[in-house]
């Protein structure tokens, strides 16, 4: 880890506009190299002009949010599933 | 009424005509990063462009610097509301890269070391508009700049002026690139300003 970014936790006030659920918490998978693990382990750059979270394992664009006046865009295309703990 | 001086704002007579609406003047360069910054030794480094036909044309670090080099002084203006005025650098016009390339493309997508990419039109690379840099204010260009070489646009957002050049691409359909797909704006005029997708 370098100075260079910020961890997964930065994503918790940004996401939180978007979804009722934290998805920091969420434990995602990886598209480019399969390696799974929690949002918060994600490797952040940015806030500006977006938050790009890659991947610890391959350094893969796993999800990006950018935040304008009025909208949001969210990608989530590097990742195949995000597991989201809900109550039963 | 409605005369305005301009007398007491503290900046330079002449600055405010030259920041587009929205943006604010700094003296330092803020940098911002996508993701790890890519080292490219300038024995490995290349430059190409390659043509919608399927042609690529390429150059090594020594031939790049073998090219005739230009010391454009241009003002910035990032996306996130700063500008910086008289930045100087040294490159080679992409008009001189393009001199022997043949292509009818009306698009590009400018690819960076590191996965990045950006979409302009190729009209926007030419005719004295658009340099491959590798020094600024007479240093060699650094690597959190986009060092060895970046591209340098400076009359769009400065997201298209792709950090860690590694080549062109033209297209005869737009491709937009990674901010293009995330919101920001296709084209990116700052004197329009044009920041987010629908400005």
């Amino acid at each position: 880890m370098t100075a260079e970014h910020l961890d997964g936790n930065s994503l918790a006030g940004p996401l939180s506009e978007i979804f009722a659920v934290d998805v920091t918490a969420a434990v995602g998978r990886c598209a480019s190299c399969g390696l799974t693990g929690p949002v918060a382990e994600l490797r952040v750059y940015g806030p500006e002009p977006g938050l790009v979270a890659r991947c610890p394992g391959c350094d893969e664009v796993v999800l990006r949010l950018v935040r304008g006046p009025g909208a949001a865009w969210l990608d989530l295309r590097g990742a195949v599933s995000l597991r989201v703990r809900l109550p039963e | 009424m409605g005369i305005i001086s301009r007398g007491f704002q503290g900046r330079r007579r002449g600055d405010d005509d030259r920041l587009p609406p929205g943006q604010y003047l700094v003296d330092d360069f803020p940098v911002l990063s996508t993701g790890p910054t890519p080292r490219i030794p300038l024995e490995r480094w290349e430059f190409a462009i390659d043509t919608e036909a399927g042609q690529t044309h390429r150059w090594s670090w020594p031939e790049l610097m073998a090219l005739p080099q230009e010391t454009p002084t241009v003002d910035i203006h990032c996306v996130t509301k700063w500008s910086k005025l008289g930045t100087g650098w040294q490159g080679v016009s992409l008009d001189t890269l393009f001199e022997d390339v043949e292509s009818a493309a009306e698009y590009a997508l400018a690819y960076s070391y590191g996965g990045y990419t950006t979409n302009l039109p190729l009209e926007d690379l030419l005719d004295g508009k658009a340099w491959i840099v590798h020094k600024f204010d007479g240093e060699e260009l650094e690597p959190r700049h986009g060092g060895p070489a970046r591209l340098l646009v400076p009359h769009l957002y400065l997201w298209k002026s792709a950090k860690w050049i590694h080549g062109i691409r033209l297209l005869d359909e737009d491709w937009p690139g990674f901010w293009e797909t995330a919101g920001y704006h296709n084209y990116g005029d700052p004197w329009r300003e044009q920041r987010y997708e629908g400005d």
